[in-house]
């Protein structure tokens, strides 16, 4: 790890001083992801602004019936919120999925937001990486593929995003309230994260200088009836290979309510628009939620290793739904 | 009530004897409190830190190498490359006279060549003031090359495998009858082809060492799983004599095979500390581990069985392809199990290897059985399925008299115990035969069996033992602790020998200054160190009735060692006159250790096993393998068991749970129920991970190893294991030293086959190519 | 490339107030063991893929490796060598040796620490992944929610059952109590 200068902020508008002057800087919350990418070289700040002492912390009702959470809310501490267990329990249950219990203490919501791919390519140095050094070009392809993209990928990169949060985000129509010198900026979820395409460095729509405040949720009836299922090579503290949250609501045998994201497959959390748009209307029934499956996954592509993925995919999300229809959630 | 039992050789009663229980381990406080000190934690006051520089090629020469941006780094003490460092005595031949020549992990004579053997061998190591430094300074070396051609694709070059010839440790192949014959002529037959990938120990301590020099004697405190082979290896390197090297290594955080070998981050640590003249640490990154630390070959394994149709085996055929590294590694006795397991009429097996421009394969938890009998064992399951009848029934049909191969006698075999009691255990009886006919809820359930076994094998060991005037004991001998309970189990076997209290024995182990140990391999250790234990104990015991037989106040005078038991902290007669059937002390039929000791006026005695001289050793060691050849000609000896899991199978995703384990083992005498619970159990934990998760991924395009690191190589978590039932039968080998048997490896072996023969019962799918993730049950 | 700055970072290290000099990289385990000498927390992947390096801030468990130990200015730090009461060992400890909850013993600093973070976690109500009904008031502290809690904790040796059983025992013996003390302490 290179040496870098530490600054902490104790207020928001000191913290988008520091980045808006100082060069080459980053802000750090929990650290879990950027600390590791700094040990690997593959994150070369020389300032970090450490924000985990803003006045961030607070989960609290808007008084439109949704939820705001604060950026510096920590990991565990969303899970456990009774708030988000009863009103939005797949995030809950997505974060509690996420990495370790010690890493969920240390995590921030705006943290989490950021991570960075696991890409066993991006994290080698050795390796040709579009995403670490644009240009260099892509030793994942071809090479191993497991955890990566079936959807929306690009010949430049393949990467996937690692978060189990952001899957449930993307679900709930979350919006990213980020700050900077010139104002306050209101990201909706689906457009926080960007496909590759040419340019898989540029990872979300956060500018450089950006400081992500808050996530609010909007009051959304059906997401208390919703599940997050996360599938991997262990039973826990592993990557997903395919995840999917979803809420679903009923009424006289028909869907009249559902929302649908899926994780592990493209490099953002995808929202299943194709496959909520079979499915709202439709009989509640396997064979809509095999038709709903089919619709989103047409386009998919697999990678060299990853064909299982896009069949995993599909009976996870028709597993889910259909778990949702007959327990009202997951588990 | 009936007489006690005479046993043939003096034992306490029941209630005195230590050998047996479940007692805690001696070193519990330590490691549960932080006390114990593993080798990167020895504080110097002066110490650097040290970081390798890794080559990025699989093949190739060092053409340039630009340290200027490493060395400009604060606190840079050096920079060492083949540039620049001094000259080290390149890696001995291999010599049987001298088995550390067998030590070293490559051939290569690191920075002293500008040849790259494999991606991931080091080509620098940076000294700096902090570890911050070092590790920047490393990253920050650049180094080019000139490639050259090379092979590292295990699947594209294992045709180009060589049958593995027979030495006098390992035989490479061996055949009765004409199997390929038999196996056409069998009315029931499979012959299948199974795949294992690479995998690495994972010993959550990473490699590391601290070294100082002083004038020309070093002190290196690593965990090491045989200090006498570092010992005498870095002296040989570093051209000093091995008395002048001191290996201190009482605490080893994890080592399954990875720490028998000395290996790239031992060698440099010394060669940075002689450069720098600072005493230096380093401690491997976990990416470094995976680097220049050898792991598991990957296999191909073919196994064809041909059978009568009421199931008695007509040929067994059974053939192996692993690796080795160009510059290193041993073959796996992938095909060991298949000479010992089944009563076939015709055998054949063969070992074949293939040499890879990779980083040498090196030993890791049963090496050969725990591969081999995942091929063997599912293969049995798929030949039960073929005949219609239930695996553990054509297993009993074919269990041997003697051993299959050449007709040796077994010292010990009791597998159908195993399955028996493994079978009620388990409760085998409600298993419904057909695949996918049993459920809970959601989940396919499934129940799989297979046979576990790994050779018993015994090394020479040095052992002094001292009984004070005040009752206590110690033990010395440079045996290992890695996790076994060594230390806790030798004070129970002396406590039993002296019949002495557990408490008042001190074992002394982990340093190079004490009587040369085995090396922790093979599951050797435990009775190797015992054997030698017992005879010191008996010489001692010798010595102080020598003291009390020339005493006239001795009841003990006139007395032979064979007419005398200890217990009671002293020596009594065994015949037990006139002191009733209970424990008599000072009853008039002996007398305690302190008042034979105080009489003679000795503080305390004596008794050695071995010598540590240099013609002491040798001879010692050259008594040693003519006996073991002796003992290896007459019998056939090993630890075996019978492993029954239970697996559920999510239908949709294909997830795989095991969730249920009853292993029964033949692991002869047990000498702690609690430690020997626990080894037994930790080898089906790493048998889990290898039959669901594990996989070191070797990237065919370059030969550079792509997870080196714990969260992308999958062992098992807390979620993944379920209670395990083990269970000894808890026999004697008549054989062995206490009648004991290891209990290091056979528990993983099986593992694996029980649990894709579980996955088939539950799903009706066979995998043949670990690891069984999801996506082969899709 | 100058020398860096050093920063002046004070904590609580297990009730003793420690200042350092270090520079900002440093983490907070190598803080621990290489410039205060308390080697008791491990480092095992130095990625936050193991848990060796676990250690209580303020009563929560997190990976020390992955914590820059600047961020943990005038916090409370527990680490193993501050569990027990002087000679006195704590009882998970004890718990861990009855149990066999080790072999190596690499891991079970870590281990133990996150058992007492996560008998505090489940105390104050927190659910996990193994919980089927997020919205129960009370979660019964079944081995299922052990073995998901703890997974962050790896064991290569495998003495899982031993770790969960030693656990079990002393979350049986007094509910709700373990790493109260370590809570309060941190206050």
């Amino acid at each position: 790890m290179k040496a870098f200068s530490y600054v902490s902020a104790a207020d928001v508008p000191a913290a988008l001083r520091a980045i808006s002057t100082e060069p080459n800087a980053k802000f750090i919350g929990g650290g879990t992801n950027l600390v590791d990418l700094m040990r690997e070289e593959i994150e070369r700040p020389d300032t970090i602004i450490d924000i985990t002492r803003l006045p961030l912390s607070g989960i609290e009702e808007l008084p439109g019936g949704g939820v705001r959470i604060g950026a510096m809310v920590r990991n565990s501490h969303l899970a456990a919120d009774r708030l988000i267990r009863m009103r939005y329990p797949m995030l809950s249950q997505a974060v509690l999925t996420g990495a370790s219990a010690q890493l969920r203490n240390m995590a921030t919501v705006g943290g989490n937001l950021l991570q960075r791919t696991r890409c066993l390519y991006f994290y080698d140095g050795a390796a040709a990486c579009n995403k670490r050094e644009p240009g260099r070009g892509c030793d994942a392809i071809g090479g191993f593929t497991r955890n990566h993209a079936i959807l929306g990928a690009s010949g430049a990169c393949v990467a996937t995003h690692p978060s189990d949060m952001c899957v449930a985000l993307a679900a709930l129509d979350a919006t990213v309230v980020a700050e900077s010198v010139r104002g306050v900026r209101r990201i909706p979820m689906t457009e926080f994260h960007l496909l590759p395409g040419g340019t898989p460095d540029v990872e979300t729509a956060l500018a450089p200088d950006e400081l992500i405040t808050a996530v609010e949720l909007p009051e959304i009836p059906v997401a208390a009836t919703s599940a997050y299922r996360k599938v991997r090579d262990r039973a826990s503290y592993a990557f997903a290979l395919v995840s999917v949250a979803a809420a679903l609501e009923t009424s006289d045998g028909a869907v009249s309510a559902v929302r649908l994201a899926l994780g592990g497959v493209a490099a953002k959390p995808w929202r299943a628009h194709l496959a909520e748009q079979v499915l709202l209307g439709a009989p509640a029934t396997e064979e809509s939620f095999q038709r709903a499956a089919a619709a989103e996954l047409a386009p998919a592509v697999a990678q060299s290793q990853n064909a299982f993925k896009i069949e995993l995919a599909r009976r996870t999300i028709v597993a889910t739904l259909r778990r949702l229809l007959t327990d009202g959630s997951a588990a | 009530m009936t007489q006690a039992p005479v046993h043939s050789r003096p034992l306490p009663t029941t209630a005195e004897r230590s050998v047996g229980k479940p007692i805690d381990r001696v070193d519990g406080r330590a490691k549960t409190t932080g006390a114990a000190r593993y080798s990167a934690e020895y504080p110097y006051p002066d110490i650097a830190h040290a970081a390798l520089v890794h080559a990025a090629v699989s093949r190739g020469r060092i053409t340039g190498i630009d340290d200027a941006a490493a060395s400009a780094v604060p606190g840079v003490l050096a920079v060492i490359t083949h540039l620049n460092a001094p000259a080290m005595k390149p890696p001995p031949p291999v010599s049987l006279m001298n088995l550390s020549t067998l030590a070293s992990g490559t051939t290569v004579n690191y920075l002293n060549t500008d040849e790259v053997h494999w991606d991931g061998q080091p080509v620098a190591v940076v000294v700096a003031e902090t570890l911050e430094a070092a590790q920047q300074a490393a990253s920050l070396v650049g180094v080019t090359y000139d490639e050259l051609p090379a092979a590292f694709d295990f699947a594209a070059e294992e045709k180009n495998a060589k049958p593995q010839k027979s030495d006098l440790v390992q035989s490479g192949g061996a055949r009765k009858g004409d199997a390929e014959a038999a196996l056409a002529a069998a009315p029931v037959s499979v012959d299948l082809r199974y795949t294992t990938p690479p995998h690495n120990h994972n010993a959550l301590e990473p490699h590391a060492t601290t070294a100082a020099w002083d004038g020309d004697r070093l002190t290196v405190h690593e965990g090491t799983q045989n200090i006498s082979w570092m010992r005498d290896n870095l002296a040989l390197k570093f051209g000093v004599p091995a008395g002048n090297v001191r290996v201190i290594s009482p605490y080893v955080g994890g080592a399954f095979g990875g720490k028998t070998m000395i290996w790239a981050g031992t060698i440099l640590t010394v060669l940075a500390a002689r450069v720098t003249g600072r005493p230096v640490r380093l401690m491997l990154t976990r990416e470094g581990v995976y680097r220049t630390v050898g792991g598991r070959t990957p296999s191909t394994q073919r196994v064809a069985l041909g059978a009568e149709r009421d199931g008695r085996l007509t040929a067994l055929i059974h053939t192996s392809v692993t690796r080795l590294g160009r510059v290193g590694g041993g073959p796996e006795q992938v095909t060991s199990q298949s000479r010992h397991l089944y009563d076939a009429e015709n055998i054949l097996v063969q070992q074949n290897l293939v040499k890879l421009d990779l980083l040498s394969n090196t030993v890791m938890r049963a090496p050969g059985e725990s591969i081999g009998t995942f091929a063997l064992e599912t293969a049995v399951d798929e030949l039960a399925y073929e005949l219609g009848l239930d695996p553990i029934e054509l297993r009993m049909r074919n269990e041997p008299e003697r051993n299959p191969i050449d007709g040796k006698r077994f010292a010990h075999r009791m597998l159908r115990e195993a399955y028996a009691r493994g079978a009620e255990r388990f409760g085998w009886a409600d298993r419904t035969p057909e695949p996918g006919s049993m459920r809970d809820g959601r989940w396919l359930v499934g129940m799989g069996v297979a046979s576990a076994y790994h050779p018993s094998w015994q090394f020479a060991a040095n052992v002094t033992v001292r009984l004070s005037a005040d009752g206590t004991v110690v033990v010395r001998c440079g045996f290992h602790e890695m996790g076994m309970g060594g230390a806790t189990a030798q004070a129970q076997i002396a406590a039993d020998a002296l019949g002495v209290p557990f408490e008042a024995v001190r074992v002394e182990y982990g340093d190079s200054t004490l009587p040369t140990g085995p090396g922790a391999g093979g599951s050797g250790q435990t009775a190797s160190v015992a054997a030698s234990l017992l005879s010191a104990c008996d010489k001692l015991k010798r010595s102080v009735l020598a003291l009390a037989r020339r005493s006239r106040e001795s009841p003990l005078r006139g007395q032979r060692l064979s007419g005398v038991e200890a217990r009671d902290g002293g020596l009594y007669r065994a015949d037990r006159s006139g002191s009733g059937s209970g424990s008599g002390s000072g009853s008039g039929s002996g007398e305690t250790y302190t008042a034979i000791l105080t009489r003679a006026g000795r503080n305390s005695v004596e008794a050695k096993v071995g010598s540590d001289t240099r013609v002491g050793a040798i001879a010692g060691q050259v008594r040693f393998m003519s006996k073991l050849m002796l003992d290896r000609r007459r019998w056939v000896k090993a630890a075996s068991g019978a492993q029954f899991c239970e697996v559920r199978v999510d239908p949709d995703t294909g997830e795989v749970r095991v969730s249920r384990w009853v292993g029964v083992f033949d692991v002869g005498t047990v000498i702690n129920a609690k430690t020997t619970a626990g080894q037994l159990r930790g080898g089906i934990v790493m048998g889990i991970g290898m039959a669901l998760s594990e996989e070191t991924l070797v990237d065919p395009r370059n030969g550079r190893i792509m997870n080196p690191s714990l969260a992308e190589y999958h062992v098992p978590v807390h979620a993944d294991v379920p209670p395990i039932d083990v269970s000894c039968l808890d026999e004697p080998d008549p054989t062995m030293p206490l009648g004991l048997i290891g209990v290091g490896e056979v528990s993983i072996t099986g593992a694996a086959a029980a649990i894709a023969n579980a996955v088939h019962h539950a799903t009706g799918r066979r995998v043949r190519d670990l690891p069984i993730t999801l996506d082969r049950l899709l | 490339m100058g020398r860096q700055p050093v920063v002046e970072v004070r904590m609580r290290v297990n009730g003793v107030m420690e200042s350092l000099d270090l520079e900002p990289r440093v983490s907070l385990l190598d803080a621990l063991r290489e410039r205060l000498g308390l080697t008791g927390t491990k480092k095992g992947c130095n990625q936050g893929a193991c848990g060796a390096c676990t250690v209580l801030v303020d009563g929560e468990r997190i990976n020390s490796c992955l914590a820059l130990a600047v961020q943990y200015d005038g916090r409370e730090i527990t680490t193993i060598e501050g569990l027990g009461d002087g000679e006195r060992a704590h009882p998970l400890q004890s718990a861990f040796v009855r149990n066999d909850g080790f072999q190596c013993g690499y891991c079970t600093s870590g281990q133990i620490c996150s058992a007492i973070g996560m008998l505090a976690e489940h105390g104050a109500g927190a659910p996990s992944a193994a919980t089927e009904h997020l919205s129960a008031d009370t979660i019964e502290l079944s081995d299922a929610e052990i073995r998901e809690r703890m997974s962050g904790n790896l064991c290569r040796c495998g003495a899982y059952n031993g770790i969960v059983g030693a656990i079990r025992e002393v979350a049986a013996a007094v509910p709700g109590e373990i790493g109260r003390d370590v809570m309060e302490a941190a206050r």
